[in-house]
């Protein structure tokens, strides 16, 4: 698979303070890759040596075989960027926020005008096309931010927490557009604190942890790689067992409860199954759901920078 | 495709930037009121404070109000535009594009310069209707004004390059500079006639030169010899210029 973003010993210091530490990575062509963290763990600082914004301590890093140091105006030629925290030009209408960007980016006229048009039409900006980006809503502004951005015609989309704050049709929106795009080719650079959105839409993910890759692999195996986190879930109809019979089952490591629903964990899944049949059945208990659960994204990135979480916290 | 053709190409690409930059940033940010207020309010009432009640020839007075005029409308895009763009947050996503720093830069510049040179028109319309001048060397004024226009628009750029949010902040740095140099750059009087320490400090100053050449377009005698007073406002618009990519790539993602 050839690799489109190439990322090697990257490192950004600032002062004594190790925001990035030699990060190395690579993002394949065509895959949407999720880069997720805690607050404060290197994500933006990473998206912004890739994308021009601040040079690197340390390391190298390549876009479409460009090095952002050496052609750092080659390689910019090739992405276009959502940041989280960024906005649109608010005095300008949302016709000429579009096409700032795509001159900026050299698409020739006639191309920028009519990309422009069905960018428009697809993120439902059409009939706002005149009016100042200053009345339009957060969602709203979001869309037009990708519209800017898409309209240069990318290889590489960075997305830093896209539907993040939206309401639910424009982030359904959003995430539907960004999918459609990837499937046509579009590499996508997805940072993001929404587990559901990258389990679900991501082909590999990374976690990030106080400035260093924790772990990097598709959330598929990254679900299963931890497997002292998956879980036997009960729900018992009426009476259940006390908790302590239920943690003192063979193959139990820990035991959790949320609104009368036990989840068990374990390394043995099929194990405790079986115990949980047995002493329901020696007790005369009704189970209503029983299933064995692997891991979530969230349970993995929760397990992976735990550490970096209470530090947060305190 | 060659080297030759490849580098003429970047420089064309770069060009095309800059000239975009001037037109997002003469759309945003020409009625800006804080240009408008230290761009073109300023120097009407300076003028007026000056030459109000005292009997000042108005040969004198046109080609320092001219001087005054483009000083302060030629710098007063520049220090706006970078951290108006970081406080709208609109500055991440303009230096992660594929224009260079230093084009977006040439771009702010020349939006400065521009507003300078089109709004310098405005006085020299009106001394020439209101007062008894004449233009005795139109090259000479035509090169004061485009050369003054240019540094002073770097300047304008370079004092933008400190990161803040606040562009309240810049303005009233610009003015710390701009302000004291007014006095000591023969913009009220001749600097042959400026006391001996001011006469010192005028050099230092590229509104000297600009000043001096518009006096000298008007007939009035020069206290600097043309050819030095263009090729000082060639070297403050390079060192403005230079310096500005400098600090400005220096701090470009602070206070993001």
């Amino acid at each position: 698979m050839e690799t489109v973003i190439e990322i090697k010993g990257l490192t950004r210091k600032f002062g004594t303070l190790v925001a990035v530490d030699h990060l190395a990575f690579g993002v394949y062509q065509g895959e949407i890759f999720g880069f997720l963290g805690p607050n404060g763990a290197g994500k933006t600082t990473t998206v912004r040596m890739l994308t021009g914004v601040i040079d690197p301590t340390e390391g190298s890093a390549t876009i479409q075989g460009h090095d952002i140091r050496k052609e750092p105006l080659l390689s910019r030629a090739h992405i276009a960027v959502v940041p989280e925290e960024a906005n649109v030009y608010l005095d300008l209408s949302v016709r000429q926020n579009i096409m700032l960007m795509a001159e900026l980016h050299g698409v020739p006229r006639h191309g920028r005008l009519r990309e422009a048009e069905r960018l428009l039409d697809a993120l439902g900006l059409a009939e706002k096309k005149r009016q100042k980006a200053r009345t339009l809503s957060k969602g709203l502004r979001k869309r037009l931010m990708l519209c800017a951005a898409l309209v240069t015609h990318p290889q590489v989309l960075f997305l830093d927490e896209p539907t993040s704050g939206l309401d639910v049709q424009s982030a359904r929106l959003i995430r539907r557009m960004v999918t459609d795009l990837n499937r046509n080719g579009l590499t996508v650079f997805l940072t993001t604190h929404n587990m559901r959105e990258a389990g679900e839409m991501c082909s590999r993910v990374a976690i990030i942890d106080k400035g260093r890759i924790a772990a990097i692999d598709t959330p598929e195996k990254l679900r299963t790689a931890i497997s002292s986190r998956q879980y036997v879930e009960v729900r018992f109809a009426g009476a259940a067992p006390e908790h302590n019979e239920l943690a003192s089952l063979p193959g139990v490591s820990q035991i959790d409860t949320d609104n009368h629903t036990y989840r068990l964990y374990t390394k043995l899944p099929g194990r405790v199954v079986t115990e949980v049949v047995r002493l329901a059945d020696s007790r005369g208990l009704e189970i209503t759901d029983l299933g064995n659960r692997k891991p979530s994204l969230e349970d993995v990135f929760l397990h992976l920078t735990s550490g970096s979480m209470e530090r947060n916290m305190q | 495709m060659t080297g030759q053709r490849k580098t003429a190409q970047a420089w064309r690409r770069q060009l095309h930037g800059s000239l975009v930059i001037l037109k997002k940033n003469a759309r945003l940010y020409y009625l800006k009121p804080p240009v408008l207020i230290f761009g073109v309010l300023f120097p009407v009432f300076f003028f007026l404070a000056f030459k109000m009640g005292r009997p000042i020839a108005a040969e004198n007075v046109v080609p320092g109000m001219i001087a005054m005029a483009l000083w302060f409308t030629a710098s007063a895009v520049g220090p706006l535009v970078t951290p108006w763009e970081r406080n709208a947050r609109t500055y991440e996503r303009l230096i992660s594009t594929p224009v260079s720093l230093p084009a977006i830069l040439a771009g702010d510049v020349m939006s400065g310069f521009i507003f300078g040179t089109c709004l310098s028109v405005i006085p020299v319309l009106l001394g020439l209707v209101l007062a008894d001048v004449y233009v005795a060397n139109v090259p000479l004024l035509i090169a004061g004004i485009v050369m003054g226009a240019l540094s002073f628009a770097s300047l304008g750029v370079f004092l933008a390059a400190p990161p803040t949010r606040g562009p309240s902040n810049i303005m009233l740095l610009s003015n710390l500079v701009r302000l004291p140099l007014l006095f000591v750059s023969g913009i009220f009087m001749p600097i042959g006639q400026m006391p001996v320490w001011a006469r010192w400090i005028a050099p230092l100053s590229p509104l000297s030169y600009a000043s001096d050449l518009i006096r000298g377009a008007f007939g009035r005698p020069a206290f600097f010899p043309v050819w030095l007073s263009l090729l000082m406002l060639v070297l403050f618009t390079l060192f403005f210029f230079l310096a500005s990519c400098k600090f400005h790539n220096m701090w470009r993602a602070k206070g993001l």
